[in-house]
């Protein structure tokens, strides 16, 4: 029975700190033992509340989270075994690193060689080996995310949370800890649910991420559909870079949807969301699907543009554009002997290939 | 608390600094005990001689002591023009150079003629003090409450036949005699029995019986506020105090006047008061026959001057109450007072309040 | 480093340059502090040591009695007394009470010697007709001056620099012959009141922090809102008046006051036996706590506030329970507010004197209830100076401890 479950189950979880209104609505969400989770969402969007209450921290108004099959909403926080990586670290002041990583073993009373033993190996899966002596305040802030996700993980929990962990590092430090909290939970197999609100995070380190918006899951998917199938404006919007043009649906077939971008013409796009006849749709295309040319390709959908403003990125070039009355129209044009002929002011028509233009919801 | 008081004192200099010259010169500055004892000299004294002389007075209140004028002397800048002292703080006063000498020659004659220096209460008037009223520490019950009152000062140590808690004044003063004057000791005998070291530890002994059963007060307006809340059954306190309350309030208050111990109060002049003349005026003004008679109808204190008592009338707002029967030296209070003796004091007080306090706090 | 000396671009040393450069800068903020420090050092250092100076200098017969000043020094305080000894004492009273200073020297003397009042103003007004030998005349004029206790009080006196004062504050009193005894039993009061102030202050002291702990934690950790309401009712007894507090407090506590009244009603008390809260220890106990309160409540407030709800739950989520959580994580975050707390409670309670003095009857007094007896009293400004001596010196030694023990960096005032 218990095998058949999830890990971890979200079921119909509800929560709302004034009565008035949910902060998280009806969440249902399944984990798998091993798995790399991330929630993601802007602030407020409910993502770190889902967090704590799987933590303990915070309890479900409506619903019930299962850990390993059992409902936990009962659970004190110190006796669901769950590790957790804070914000800031959370490191305790007062204590050396060493003391630090004792502690989750201290209070399982484990015998003090043993204890002794853990505290080594987790320092020296964060090679933070020399520094066990020291009080967190000595050290700086990478070595501190080290210590921290030492500690989470020294008394070898199965499931790990970690609530925007490297939100404090500056981006090149940021990179370098999202590859190695990523090996990490590679080698030992640990179940990692993760909040951010950085995508390029969760697109590096997650085998599946929940998008989260006004307290709903927008889409919980592996990091490729997330980006090249976002179900919804929302998310295609919140993951990576987007062209959005509004027109009407004018008819549906096999997939795919004629769309009426009025005295601009009309498009050809995949159909993500069923829109009736006459309704308003945003069509998605990722700049990087865009190419510019003097004349509109066959084969390909394509608009006229007119070239407003350029920026030099050294791989590619940042074009911005007018089509369609969007005068925010990006495109990335690889950098090659083509391009030259760009130029401000310049007229010229964007064309993508069908599958690349996709029709969602208007909101 | 060294540190509070010496910053205090600073800044009350730098502050008496800046005060002064802010003074005119035909004001003066005339500190009392404040309540209604100050009131009945504003109405007595202060008013009729700003009537007389156009100066005006500003009245100050104070808790007794001379740690002010001392202060006040020392740092050279004296605020205060007249002060209303008890006699041993005059002597004392006068002794140490606090205060300005007097001659009574200033002092007006009685109606009758007879001079001033034998009008007053013999040996009251002394160097640098004109004597005003006489004052007394009695004892008094709240006749509500004790039907059967006391009559006695072994009464107020009889903790037998009237339980309950005393009110007694924070200092040796007046206690110590009391005490020997309810183990029986005669009115005249006190001051010798207390000479000796058996005497004191005499007196002690007998305040050892009723310790556990004391509330100590320490300003005036304690004693009577204490009888009114029921905290204690009986209270020594200064006759005034409890005759106001009585009179002005309507409390049920009875005083036993057994054992009176009387003491008197006298103007002093600050030494280097820069209104001297004016302070000279003021008090050979306000210790005239009728001026202390006058007095006598707000507040139940006896007048220094002989020839005032006849003068005395009712108090002021109840012309029914005739304020004579009311006062310390009235024939049928007086029996067995007892007369506080300064120069006893001067010469004991260290040791007394050393002891006292020792006893207090062990 | 000193050998090998950096130089600026001109050529003067780099140290120098850099101190120069600073001088002006250095000059402003000494300007900005200049008013503040002369008004500290004008107003509270200076009146310090003057005070201080007063617990070991006393000229008050030195200066007025130089002759029988030189006379005493020369004496040993044992054998018996000289004409030369009597013939000093007579010229200077003499002087005395032409000077008006008689009663301050009588007022000295009468401190050491319980009498010297009556004797030295009586004798200094018949001294002008005193004929030699001047012993028999001292002796003929009253017994007194027979007394060797007397003699040697008046040496005790006659020392313009003295440790008698503060002997006399830890109960020991100075010998004519040189050395210390103990103070008369029956006179002995200052030990016990030291004892009892230091006792009284660190009761309060752990009263505090024990009422005072969960009101700032909780401060610290409700929304904003309800914690900035809370603070306004732990400092609404700073706005009142002290007086009124304490008058309250003892409308609240006294025989029929309202606690007492409660007490019989609920039937935990008789009618005719009711609690003594007041006029005692207990008085002096609750008062003081509830007034220092807000002095424990605002550093432990302040330093809780900087603990992040996030080391609980790390603990939590570690495994701890509540009480580990708080116990192991979170109280020794906190020890900072307490030790700030702690100490400025302490100090101004071991210094306390109003309340002690209306709600603290006969075994609630304090030592600064003494210091303020002699101070506004007895007018023996040198005791009370010796006092407040041997009470700073009290102060520093707790202070030492506390460093010994908690360490001063590690206090948090806010």
């Amino acid at each position: 029975m218990a095998k058949s479950l999830p890990f971890v189950r979200y079921d119909n979880v509800q929560k709302s700190y004034d009565g008035e209104s949910l902060v998280v609505k009806n969440l249902n969400l399944d984990i798998e033992k091993g798995e790399f989770v991330t929630m993601l969402g802007p602030s407020g969007s409910g993502k770190t509340t889902c967090l704590m209450m799987l933590a303990g921290f915070e309890t479900a108004t409506h619903g019930d989270i299962l850990l390993d099959g059992k409902p936990i909403n009962n659970i004190p926080p110190h006796r669901r075994g769950i590790g957790m990586v804070f914000q800031n670290y959370a490191l305790f002041p007062h204590m050396t690193v060493n003391e630090n990583l004792a502690f989750p073993l201290k209070v399982r009373k484990m015998d003090k060689a043993e204890t002794e033993a853990k505290v080594k190996r987790a320092l020296e899966m964060v090679q933070m080996e020399a520094f066990g002596d020291r009080k967190p305040a000595q050290l700086s802030g990478g070595q501190q995310q080290r210590i921290a996700l030492a500690r989470a993980l020294v008394f070898e929990p199965e499931l790990v949370l970690m609530d925007e962990p490297l939100g404090a590092l500056d981006k090149q430090l940021r990179e370098h800890m999202q590859y190695e909290i990523k090996h990490i939970h590679e080698s030992l197999g640990v179940t990692v649910v993760y909040v951010t609100h950085d995508q390029s995070e969760a697109l590096t380190m997650s085998n599946r991420i929940a998008v989260f918006n006004d307290g709903v899951v927008q889409q919980l998917a592996d990091p490729v559909t997330l980006y090249e199938r976002p179900d919804n404006a929302f998310v295609a919007q919140f993951i990576g870079e987007n062209n959005t043009l509004v027109g009407k649906v004018t008819s549906t077939k096999a997939g795919k949807v004629d769309v009426d971008l009025g005295k601009h013409g009309h498009v050809e796009a995949v159909k993500v969301v069923e829109v009736a006849k006459g309704g308003q749709t945003t069509l998605s295309i990722r700049p990087e699907r865009v190419a510019f040319e003097a004349k509109a390709p066959k084969g390909k959908m394509s608009l006229p543009a007119k070239v407003l403003e350029m920026i030099y990125l050294g791989d590619h070039i940042r074009c911005r554009m007018s089509v369609a009355g969007n005068d925010e129209f990006i495109a990335k044009i690889p950098n090659s002997n083509k391009t030259i002929t760009l130029a401000p002011g310049k007229d010229g028509f964007v064309s993508w290939n069908i599958d690349d233009c996709r029709a969602l919801d208007y909101s | 608390m060294t540190f509070k008081k010496s910053m205090t004192m600073a800044s009350a200099a730098v502050l008496s600094l800046a005060v002064a010259s802010a003074a005119s010169a035909e004001s003066l500055t005339v500190v009392s005990w404040g309540g209604a004892y100050t009131k009945s000299q504003v109405e007595a004294y202060h008013k009729p001689w700003t009537k007389k002389t156009g100066a005006s007075v500003v009245s100050e209140d104070y808790n007794g002591g001379i740690a002010e004028i001392k202060a006040q002397v020392e740092a050279g800048n004296v605020t205060w023009d007249v002060v209303d002292v008890e006699l041993s703080d005059a002597v004392r006063a006068c002794d140490e150079g606090l205060a300005e000498e007097i001659d009574p020659a200033i002092l007006p004659a009685a109606p009758d003629g007879t001079p001033a220096m034998s009008d007053f209460i013999e040996g009251s008037v002394t160097d640098c003090a004109i004597p005003s009223i006489v004052w007394s520490t009695i004892y008094a019950y709240d006749s509500s409450v004790m039907s059967n009152g006391p009559k006695t000062i072994s009464d107020f140590f009889d903790t037998a036949n009237f339980p309950g808690k005393r009110g007694m004044r924070k200092s040796p003063k007046a206690n110590l005699e009391m005490a020997l004057a309810a183990d029986g000791v005669a009115p005249g005998d006190i001051y010798e029995v207390l000479s000796t070291d058996a005497g004191v530890d005499r007196a002690f002994a007998k305040l050892d019986t009723i310790k556990d059963d004391v509330i100590w007060w320490e300003a005036g307006a304690q004693p009577p506020q204490l009888l009114a809340d029921g905290e204690v059954v009986m209270t020594t306190a200064y006759n005034g105090r409890i005759f106001n309350a009585v009179a002005s309030e309507d409390k049920p208050f009875e005083i036993v006047w057994d054992a009176q111990v009387y003491d008197l109060d006298l103007f002093i002049i600050p030494k280097g008061s820069k209104n001297k003349q004016l302070a000279l005026d003021f008090i050979a003004f306000s210790t005239d026959t009728q001026r202390l008679a006058d007095q006598a109808s707000y507040i139940s204190y006896g007048p220094a001057r002989k020839s005032s008592a006849p003068l005395v009338g009712s108090f002021h707002s109840k012309p029914s109450l005739a304020m004579g029967p009311q006062m310390p030296t009235a024939p049928d209070n007086f029996k067995t007072a007892i007369q506080n003796d300064f120069e006893w004091w001067a010469d004991n007080q260290d040791e007394m309040n050393e002891r006292f306090n020792a006893w207090l706090a062990n | 480093m000193s050998d090998t000396r950096i130089l600026a671009a001109d050529g003067t040393p780099l140290k120098k340059k850099l101190a120069q450069s600073m001088f002006r800068t250095k000059l402003r903020a000494f300007g900005l502090v200049c008013p503040l420090l002369a008004l500290i050092i004008s107003a509270f250092v200076l009146p310090i040591l003057f005070m201080l100076s007063a617990a070991v200098y006393d000229d008050s017969y030195s200066s007025l009695m130089p002759e029988s000043t030189t006379a005493m020094q020369e004496w040993d305080g044992e054998s018996p007394i000289t004409e030369a000894m009597a013939a000093a004492m007579v010229s200077d009273l003499i002087r005395a009470r032409e000077n008006k200073d008689i009663g301050k020297v009588a007022n000295r003397v009468n401190r050491e010697y319980s009498g010297a009042t009556s004797l030295f103003k009586s004798t200094s007004r018949s001294a002008k007709k005193f004929e030699p030998p001047y012993l028999e005349a001292l002796l003929a004029k009253d017994k007194d001056w027979n007394d060797k206790e007397l003699w040697q009080g008046i040496k005790i006196a006659s020392n313009t620099y003295t440790l008698g004062y503060i002997a006399n504050a830890i109960d020991m009193r100075a010998k004519a012959t040189g050395g210390f005894e103990p103070q008369d039993e029956l006179r002995q009061i200052h030990i016990t009141l030291f004892i009892r102030t230091i006792e009284i202050s660190f009761i309060v002291t752990v009263a505090c922090l024990l009422l005072g702990y969960p009101v700032a934690y909780l401060m610290a950790n409700l929304p904003l809102r309800t914690s900035n309401l809370l603070l306004i009712l732990v400092l609404m007894p700073f706005w009142t008046s002290l007086l009124v507090r304490t008058t309250a407090w003892i409308a609240m506590l006294q025989g029929q006051g309202v606690m007492n009244d409660l007490f019989v009603a609920f039937g935990v008390a008789n009618d005719e036996d009711r609690f003594s809260l007041i006029y005692n220890k207990t008085g002096t106990l609750i008062a003081m706590t509830h007034i220092m309160l807000p002095f424990m409540i605002m550093p432990l407030y302040s330093v809780m506030k900087t603990i992040s709800p996030a080391y609980v739950r790390a603990a939590k989520s570690m495994g701890a329970t509540n009480w580990t959580a708080f116990w192991k994580v979170y109280f020794p975050q906190s020890v900072p507010g307490i030790g700030a707390g702690s100490l400025l409670v302490f100090i101004l309670a071991i210094g306390y004197y109003i309340t002690p003095a209306l709600v603290g009857g006969q075994d609630g007094q304090m030592i600064s209830n003494i210091i303020d007896f002699h101070m506004r009293k007895s007018l023996n400004w040198n005791l009370a100076a010796a006092l407040g001596f041997v009470l700073l010196v009290f102060v520093l030694f707790f202070f030492w401890i506390y460093d010994r023990v908690v360490g001063i960096d590690n206090m948090k005032l806010g």
